[in-house]
């Protein structure tokens, strides 16, 4: 799972584009590799989910896509243009276009400003004058569900998740963003308040012509809203693609695993297929070859020598792995459940397509 | 109460109010269950459901300025109104605990071995060596590797994974009749969590130990008990089989959360079930059914008199699925089976926002 | 788990259990169980906070209209000396000191002394102290490293050494004992808000205003300072009760403030001569300087846990 190249970076009509990014930092115990060369892309009105388990960098990538965390090396290209060394003044300004809503929506809110000025906080960082902004920031509160006047006062402690997770929402909203980074935005709160946020991120995507980042661990939670997956390990890409392929058919074992280990709300089967032994290799000192190869179940010698380059296996489905469980262009080689991918398939392109 | 002979564990009419400067947060408020011998009851709920101050109830654990009434039979002896010390020989030795977060529940400064060893040498009353062989064998059995080596370790050289094992073992060490896991995987990654959960149904199998397993997340318990019983808001929604409630949830409740639980078949971009609104502030809350002002199924009936636990298939039926609410979901003549996406109930996705109305700020 | 409850039945304190007997509701016949009786959480309100702010309240007011009370001048005898207190005379009902002087115009006149010394003190260095620390703890790297070297310099330096220094350099003043006093302060504030700027600095909302485009600036003082502000004002009073203290015992040493104008520990080492027969000398300011600054502790307490609750309620 060396999960190096960018075969399945798909051009330049891509508003984003992510090339061998690395992103290091030093702790006591050496040099971490926490993004070890990933490359992506999402083209415009698209949303990639960035899936993995903790530790496989999928955080850091959001944040140094965004220059908020150093990154090390790498190209991101973002509509156009190349912004890796853009100096801090231009990042000011791209910043605005590009938002994040992070994962504890009560610590991304100021405890001491009211929601209010919270989600016009970036109008003010901007100069703009203040009638403009309580105007907008009217608007913004009741596009996110918090219209009626109550909240307006509120102070973020007194809030609860779900609505400190709309303002954060509506506070990056208001500056008219075509990017929106959400990084693990609903796993701090109830599951039945995680759909209420899902539903408005979708449907603020339509009516706002975003592009989306969705980081998250959950497979169930990016499942429902992603066009695109990007599986992540331990640092490295395992595999890119289509989600509905990703899903009904994963070709990288990580991902099989990934799947199989989401509990069923199904008191029969529980899994849907054997469990993963072992545990995260520490980062510190990562496998050889495949950084996977140390959990995997099809592990061989190879790959330990050799990491393995992200390529194609079929139309869409990209995989960094030696013995992937998709081979070639037959696509029912996967081995449970792979329910029908033609239909799947057929209607995923154009979806790609026409946003 | 139910016909369940001789249950481990009775909880009968439990109350326990939490005092606060706002006044008691009625956290667990008139709620029986009960777990039989060797089997595995698993406790659903949100955050403010009442499930984990539940859990603190039973194990003595609740915080000061708290009250509470009912009663917690363990094997027939009432653990509220026990003498302290023969509740004290109860809690550690024959009911155990594991916690959400492995990394704060364990000592940092203290080796594995003297977490892992203490209880036994305290309640079991034995020497070092054997206590050191027992350790070594629950470290094997909980899927520890090495565990010699491990013993020697502090708990910040071990992964989370490994950690919550070693507090496993540690809750196994006394050999207990009743085991209560209160979210025990929620810390940890998807990977980690499948195997945690595959321990604890093999141990509980295994030892033929009750066990009751809290979480929020209604997957997480559906493949792994023998009944289920869910939460909402400080009361008891809906228990039964697992089978019975995962294949037909009758409480308009359970039917809602099943369906707002992201799936892995989860049409693409298709708007998702929501529950609106959020929970009812816990030291106020509304009259009769505490679900009412989220459920899109209200009469007038839910909230005058309001729902009583009652059999979900008639009296003849049996006790053994028990819902508390008026107007519940169909039986499932014509559903199909577990598919709750598809039970007519909530036709209309509610896809629009939360009424500012329903929020209720804490 | 029918809706109607019984009457609330006895419950102790603590985690009290309350009466478990069961009682059956004449509505359904169900079984249900008393609701327990939970003690109530009052807002601790101690009879000292309240002395603590009217004592301080009631010395800032005769302090700040001393010159309108009438009292006699401070510097001129208006008895006797050394007579002891409560003896008749308005002038004297403190007694005198070895002029003659009332002390109780000398308490008052005092008051504004040691006051202005430890708020001005406390307030520069506070202020001094909360910049170097906000630098330190937002950029790290190589400032931080500096500004800490300063301040472990400033703290390992014998606090009255410094002062003897700063007094034999500059003539002795109301001014010089400020600047003495802040200097001392300054360390102690630095080390605060640069804990605190570290820890509000990694969270995610300073991120958030990274990302809309936020400068330096912005964060530091729109973001980051009003989160700082509630823990180091209540800090401060603290900090000026142990500057009255250090002012006393300056004084006291003969390094304070230079006569003929009061400050409460000027009066008691004018006194401590006569300490073993006329102790009220020494005796009456000691009372003045020990109940303000045990009210200024005290107020600080409150401060601090009011601040505390505000933050995790």
């Amino acid at each position: 799972m060396a999960g190096s190249g960018t075969a399945h970076l798909r051009g330049e009509d891509a508003l984003l584009r992510v090339e061998e990014l690395v992103v290091e930092y030093p702790t006591k115990g050496g040099v971490v590799q926490a993004v070890s060369d990933v490359s992506f892309d999402v083209l415009p009105g698209e949303t990639l989910g960035i899936v993995g388990e903790s530790g496989c960098g999928k955080s850091t990538t959001g944040r140094a896509v965004l220059r908020l965390d150093r990154m090390t090396a790498g190209r991101i290209t973002f509509a156009g243009e190349r912004i890796e060394k853009a100096p801090e003044k231009r990042m000011r300004e791209l910043r605005r276009s590009m938002q994040m809503i992070f994962q504890d929506p009560q610590a991304s809110l100021n405890p001491r400003r009211s929601v209010k000025d919270l989600v016009v906080e970036g109008l003010a960082v901007a100069g703009v004058p203040k009638e403009e902004r309580a105007k907008v920031s009217r608007e913004v509160l009741t596009q996110v569900g918090l219209g009626s006047e109550r909240f307006a006062n509120l102070l973020p402690r007194q809030l609860s998740g779900g609505q400190a997770q709309r303002v954060a929402i509506g506070r990056a909203l208001a500056l008219r963003p075509r990017l929106l980074i959400c990084d693990e935005p609903v796993s701090a709160l109830d599951v039945s308040v995680q759909a209420q946020i899902l539903n408005l991120i979708e449907e603020l995507k339509a009516s706002h012509d975003l592009t989306v980042v969705f980081i998250a661990h959950d497979l169930g939670v990016v499942r429902a809203v992603s066009d695109n997956v990007l599986v992540m390990y331990l640092g490295k890409v395992c595999e890119f693609g289509d989600s509905e392929r990703v899903y009904s058919s994963p070709a990288h074992p990580y991902t099989r695993a990934l799947l199989d280990s989401v509990p069923l709300t199904d008191p029969d089967r529980g899994f849907n297929g054997p469990a993963l032994e072992g545990d995260l290799p520490s980062p510190l000192n990562p496998p050889t070859g495949c950084r996977f190869r140390t959990r995997c179940p099809l592990a061989e010698e190879r790959c330990a020598t050799e990491p393995p380059q992200i390529r194609e296996v079929r139309p869409g489905q990209y995989v960094a792995c030696h013995f992937p469980l998709v081979s070639g262009p037959s696509p029912d080689a996967a081995p449970a459940t792979s329910a029908e991918p033609a239909p799947a398939a057929a209607e995923s392109q154009p979806a790609a397509g026409t946003a | 109460m139910n016909a369940q002979p001789e249950p481990v564990l009775a909880v009968r009419n439990l109350r326990a109010y939490i005092g606060t400067p706002r006044g008691a947060v009625r956290a667990v408020d008139d709620v029986s269950l009960h777990v039989g011998r060797a089997q595995a009851l698993g406790v659903v709920g949100e955050s403010g459901s009442g499930k984990s101050v539940m859990a603190r109830a039973i194990m003595g654990l609740l915080p000061p300025r708290s009250a509470c009434s009912g009663e917690v039979l363990f094997k027939g002896r009432d653990l509220l109104t026990l003498p302290r010390k023969e509740r004290q020989e109860i809690w550690g030795k024959q009911i155990a605990m594991v916690f959400q977060d492995p990394g704060r529940s364990l000592n940092p400064v203290v080796r594995i071995e003297r977490q892992l060893t203490e209880g036994m040498r305290k309640h079991l009353g034995i020497g070092k060596s054997e206590a050191h062989g027992r350790a070594v064998d629950l470290l094997r059995e909980v899927g520890v590797p090495d565990p010699e080596r491990r013993l020697r370790n502090y708990p910040h050289e071990l992964s989370g994974g490994m950690r919550q094992r070693v507090m496993i073992a540690t809750a196994l060490a006394c050999e207990p009749d009743l085991l209560i896991a209160d979210e025990p995987t929620t810390a940890l990654d998807v990977t980690v969590q499948r195997q945690i959960l595959d321990l604890l149904r093999r141990v509980q199998r295994d030892r033929g130990m009750a066990m009751m397993l809290i979480s929020h997340d209604l997957a997480v318990v559906a493949g792994r008990t023998d009944r289920v019983a869910v939460m909402y808001a400080g009361r008891l929604a809906e228990t039964g089989t697992t089978r019975a409630i995962f294949a037909a949830p009758r409480h308009r409740y359970t039917h809602a959360l099943l369906d707002a639980t992201p799936s892995l078949d989860h049409q693409r971009h298709a708007p998702m079930r929501v529950i609106p609104g959020s929970l009812p502030d816990p030291t106020s809350p509304p009259p009769g059914c505490r679900f009412a002002p989220r459920c899109a199924h209200t009469t007038d009936a839910c909230v005058d008199p309001g729902p009583r636990m009652t059999s979900a298939d008639g009296v003849a039926a049996g006790m053994d699925h028990l819902i508390a609410c008026v107007n519940p979901v169909a039986a499932p003549a014509a559903a199909d089976g577990a598919a709750p996406a598809s039970v007519g109930a909530g036709a209309s996705p509610n896809t629009g926002l939360a009424k500012g109305g329903d929020l209720v700020g804490r | 788990m029918s809706a109607d409850l019984s009457k609330p039945a006895a419950a102790g304190g603590g985690a009290a259990v309350a009466e478990k007997q069961a009682v059956t509701t004449a509505a359904g016949g169900e079984v249900t169980s008393a609701e327990p009786r939970v003690p109530t959480v009052r807002k601790q309100r101690s009879v000292l906070v309240y002395f603590a702010y009217t004592w301080l309240v009631l010395i800032i007011v005769l302090a700040a209209i001393a010159s309108l009370l009438p009292l006699a001048k401070y510097s001129i005898p208006v008895d006797a000396p050394r007579i002891g207190p409560f003896g008749g005379d308005f002038d004297t009902v403190l007694g005198t000191d070895n002029q003659g002087r009332s002390i109780l115009s000398r308490i008052v006149f005092g008051a504004r002394v040691s006051l202005l010394v430890g708020a001005v003190a406390s307030l520069a260095g506070a202020l001094v102290g909360t910049a170097l620390g906000m630098i330190a703890g937002y950029f790290l790297g190589r400032i931080d490293a500096l500004i800490r070297l300063l301040t472990d310099a400033l703290l390992a330096f014998p606090p009255l050494l410094l002062l003897l220094a700063l007094s034999s350099i500059l003539t002795p003043s109301v001014k010089t004992l400020i600047i003495g006093l802040a200097l001392l302060v300054v360390p102690t504030f630095t080390r605060l808000a640069r804990a605190n700027t570290i820890s509000w600095s990694s969270r995610d909302f300073i991120m958030a205003a990274r990302n809309m485009g936020a400068r330096r600036r912005r964060i530091l003082l729109r973001e980051i300072l009003p989160n700082l502000l509630p823990g180091l004002g209540a800090y401060l009073p603290i900090v000026m009760a142990a500057m009255i203290v250090a002012e006393g015992s300056l004084s006291f040493l003969g390094m304070g403030i230079p006569p003929p104008t009061p400050s409460w520990g000027g009066m008691i080492a004018d006194g401590k001569d006569a300490v073993a027969d006329h102790p009220h000398m020494v005796m009456v300011p000691a009372v003045f300087i020990f109940l303000t600054v045990f009210a200024l502790n005290q107020a600080g307490d409150h401060l601090r846990h009011r601040f505390d609750r505000t933050l995790h309620d």
